[in-house]
């Protein structure tokens, strides 16, 4: 273990800038979850396999779970607490509730923030284009159809 | 009595008060905990009404049951049976997941029971409650108990409406269930059958629900657990003075080969556990069987054999049969593989535990760790708490009993523990390899023989029922613990006797001990039993120059198997195959005594033998259905699953440890992988509810290996596919 001195850091998170000590080398994740209380991505591997810890870095989905937050001072982050706006749900949420699209819901966050991320870049992909974009998100109880009629339950409205 | 009943009630008061900040908040008040804490609740015997229902202040119902929620959906359908027994708006009754003290014993989350079991006790206390709460208010208003209705937790005529808890005067109902109640008429149900939505989902999109993983408390610590390099390796040494100042560290807990840090924050404690790792030495473990052929070798093992089943006499019907046929099947160690690794809180203070666990059997955890602690039970408070989807026993009992060593020897203080990805992959106890032969006749006419079954399986469920052996950490104390030898050979039997007419069979199980951990896997050994059966039965049918589902349909004379394949035919026979691809049909009636569940698969088998899956279909009769949605959604979510553990999955192991450490050394489906899936759902109002958390599990397996063969003419009968198509394909 390299010695570790906490530092004062500045992040944007949902819109906010919030301000922490913690060692720099910390995964932006563990920052998230406990320092700003912010339980939406969750710790699934911590080896960028599964997805479950995605955020939004500038509008675009990322792991958390390794990168240190000394490299996202510049970034605007976005959680799954922060998608709904003035009140309204992400037509992406609304349609996952639709839908019913959870079983355990241990991976939701990560296809939720994965899914914005793929409309963000494409805003008709074919249903190829959602599977495969989905790709980095493990989900075990076996929710994939669901996600994926939720996703095009979006595109058609 | 009365006062008794107050606090009683006052206590209940309190408890879901917590519960309910546990939902929205994530973290409890440190003050209000402590005090909680002093007063380990005392409950209701089962047979009372509120032992399952219990009328809040607030015009809320509370329903208590005694499982828990997995993902399964337990929490709606429990809540759509009382709502509609008491005529009340689902959005009033809340749920009490699985909690000693609390709710009431039900053993075990397990075995697709928790509709059969809970979710109808509560119908009965509900339906009984609503008769005596009609009574109570016909008495109080000297009115006639048919002129009152219940609507929204009030009781009202044209004039006058009260609500349930002035009528009960602040009381719980204590009076025994009365069985047989009187069930609201089929006719005029509106909540049960209905998909409702579940409550949960609208908080998890918004990031506001509570897993396991997400609670909190004041001043919480984190901790990790420094695990052997094997199974049995013995510890020689560590080196405490390379991390002892380290920032954070709290302390190290050693007892026996157990080691666990604690720490002030959770990323100093996942680098403490690296750092003392390295700085520990350890024998070398007894080596396990990695370069063996499994199926070879469990079935060399010494086993305990037994006739299961003996009808008729298989031997001379078999060599009267005009044809004659023989295969072998194997399924390999699969994992349970959560998605969010197993985690758990504890604190431990004046000589108490608190625990809060995904566990799926409070009691039986808190009956084990009593031994394991050497604590009695009535100061151990156990709370079920959600976690990440388990699809059986996996390492959530052996994590609450680590973060419990821990917690009570660091007193005064919450802990969380969570397991690192290679710890969950490596350290759970696995679904465990079975080999299969069968050997069967056939009649001119088509019609089965003499039907003789052998399996192999080690047993499928090591659960803690008592026995802290069955815990994780119980082996590396220091005392007399070991290897559990397990129990339940009972989930090796599930469906191994075919669900069809065959009048001479005998079905013979062996059991061994295997090298690894195993326990309960989603439908025991039915995974393994239906897929040998129903690839055996498409083997039969295709000898036999027989349509696959009319074949079945020749053998079966429940007529609700019958209407389920039917069904089923009239889904696939629209299809239309391309090059390259085959449709696959399996049948099976969980445990024999469930829900009958016939599945179809579509699949495409590329030129480099690569199998892809593009439909399943699923014709399932749970008998009453409380929840179509809820069923649909454990059926499509079943077969997927059923479906990657056929095609991909494999515990891998060396001569020291598991080798599957995370998703690329155990790869599962990922989304471009997974195919589209369509589920109905035969209602049967006037029938009783079944379990149908599982009975996608074997016909889905068997589905997609029998539509390869459509593909391709080739057998698969070893899992997992992907290892074994290319061999099969070079044979030829």
């Amino acid at each position: 273990m390299k010695k570790s001195m906490k530092a004062s850091l500045v992040l944007n998170v949902n819109g906010k800038d919030r301000s922490l000590r913690i060692t720099p080398e910390t995964p932006l994740l563990y920052a998230l979850r406990n320092n700003l209380e912010l339980n939406g991505p969750k710790f699934g591997c911590g080896l960028e396999q599964c997805g479950a810890c995605m955020v939004l870095l500038n509008g675009k989905a990322n792991p958390s779970c390794r990168i240190p937050v000394s490299e996202v001072i510049e970034k605007k982050i976005v959680t799954i607490e922060g998608l709904a706006e003035n009140g309204n749900l992400h037509p992406l949420q609304q349609a996952f509730i639709d839908e019913q699209a959870a079983q355990c819901g241990y991976c939701l966050n990560g296809v939720l923030i994965n899914s914005v991320s793929l409309l963000n870049e494409n805003k008709n992909p074919t249903a190829a284009e959602i599977k495969n974009g989905l790709e980095k998100n493990i989900c075990r109880c076996g929710t994939h159809s669901r996600f994926i009629k939720a996703i095009k339950k979006v595109l058609k409205s | 009595m009365s006062t008794n009943r107050r606090t009683f009630i006052k206590q209940m008061g309190y408890v879901s008060l917590g519960f309910s900040m546990l939902g929205t908040a994530c973290v409890l008040d440190s003050k209000k905990s402590v005090n909680a804490f002093d007063e380990i609740p005392k409950r209701p015997s089962e047979e009372q009404i509120n032992a399952w229902i219990r009328i809040l202040g607030d015009g809320r119902i509370k329903v208590l049951t005694g499982k828990m929620e997995l993902g399964q959906g337990i929490r709606i359908a429990v809540a759509q049976v009382a709502a509609e027994e008491l005529n009340t708006n689902i959005d009033l009754v809340e749920v009490n997941l699985a909690e000693t003290g609390v709710t009431a014993n039900e053993g075990y989350t397990a075995g697709s029971r928790s509709i059969e079991a809970s979710a109808m006790s509560i119908r009965n206390a509900a339906a009984c409650a609503r008769e005596i709460l009609k009574e109570l208010a016909a008495k109080k208003l000297k009115i006639d108990k048919d002129r009152l209705d219940l609507k929204d937790g009030f009781i009202l005529n044209e004039e006058q409406k009260f609500s349930f808890f002035e009528i009960l005067d602040g009381q719980q109902i204590e009076r025994n269930l009365k069985i047989p109640p009187e069930f609201k008429a089929k006719a005029s149900r509106k909540i049960v059958g209905q998909p409702i939505k579940r409550k949960d989902i609208s908080q998890m999109v918004v990031g506001k629900h509570t897993f396991i993983q997400d609670l909190r408390f004041p001043g919480m610590l984190h901790a990790r657990i420094i695990r052997p390099p094997s199974y049995t390796s013995k510890l020689k040494s560590i080196n405490e003075n390379v991390f002892s100042g380290k920032e954070g560290f709290l302390k190290l807990v050693k007892i026996g080969d157990f080691l666990g840090v604690i720490s002030e924050e959770e990323f100093q404690a996942v680098q403490l556990q690296r750092e003392i790792f390295a700085n520990t030495e350890w024998e070398t473990g007894a080596p396990l069987p990695a370069d063996k052929d499994l199926k070879t070798y469990i079935k060399n093992l010494a086993a305990e054999v037994a006739v299961e089943e003996q009808r008729g006499d298989w031997e001379k019907a078999l060599k009267s049969a005009s044809i004659q046929h023989k295969a072998s099947y194997f399924k390999p160690y699969i994992m349970h593989a959560a998605n969010g690794p197993s985690c758990a809180v504890a604190i431990y203070k004046d000589e108490k535990l608190k625990l809060w666990t995904h566990s799926q059997g409070v009691y039986p955890l808190r009956e084990t760790l009593a031994p394991l602690l050497e604590m009695p039970q009535k100061n151990i408070h156990i709370i079920g708490t959600p976690g990440s989807g388990c699809y059986g026993h996996n390492a959530a009992d052996d994590v609450a009993a680590e973060v419990a060593l821990l917690a009570k020897n660091y007193p005064g203080k919450h802990i969380r523990l969570q397991w690192m990805r290679d710890e969950e992959h490596a350290w759970e106890p696995y679904g465990t390899p079975m080999a299969f032969e069968m050997e069967a006749g056939l009649t001119p006419e088509g019609k089965i023989a003499g039907w003789k079954y052998d399996f192999w399986s080690d047993v499928h469920s090591t659960r803690p029922g008592g026995n802290p052996d069955n815990l994780l950490p119980a082996r590396y104390l220091g005392k007399s613990y070991k290897k559990p030898a397990g129990g339940f050979k009972g989930g090796a039997l599930r469906n191994s006797i075919p669900y069809y007419d065959i009048a001479d069979l005998q079905t013979q199980s062996h059991i061994f001990s295997g090298p690894l951990r195993r326990s309960a896997l989603r439908s025991l050994g039915a995974f393994g039993n239906i897929f040998a059966i129903e690839s055996f039965m498409d083997e039969l049918a295709y000898k036999a120059g027989k349509d696959s589902i009319q074949f079945r349909i020749n053998h079966s004379s429940d007529t609700r198997s019958i209407e389920c394949l039917e069904k089923l035919q009239q889904k696939i026979s629209s299809v239309k195959k391309s090059k390259n691809q085959g449709v696959g049909v399996a049948f099976s009636r969980y445990k024999n005594s469930s829900s009958y569940c016939a599945v179809a698969a579509l699949v495409e088998v590329s030129e480099e033998s690569e199998v892809f899956v593009k439909k399943m279909w699923a014709v399932i009769d749970a008998g009453e259905c409380i929840n179509p949605d809820g069923l649909k959604n454990q059926t499509e979510g079943g077969m997927i699953q059923a479906a990657s553990w056929t095609i991909k999955e494999k515990v891998l192991f060396s001569d020291q440890h598991i080798i599957s450490l995370d998703w690329n050394s155990y790869p599962i489906f990922r989304f471009p992988e997974t195919p589209e899936c369509e589920v109905e759902v035969i209602d049967r109002v006037e029938q009783p509810p079944l379990g149908a958390g599982e009975s996608a599990q074997g016909p889905a397996g068997a589905a997609v290996v029998n539509a390869i063969f459509d593909a391709t003419g080739i057998r698969v009968r070893d899992l997992p596919v992907k290892d074994q198509l290319a061999k099969e394909i070079n044979k030829k």
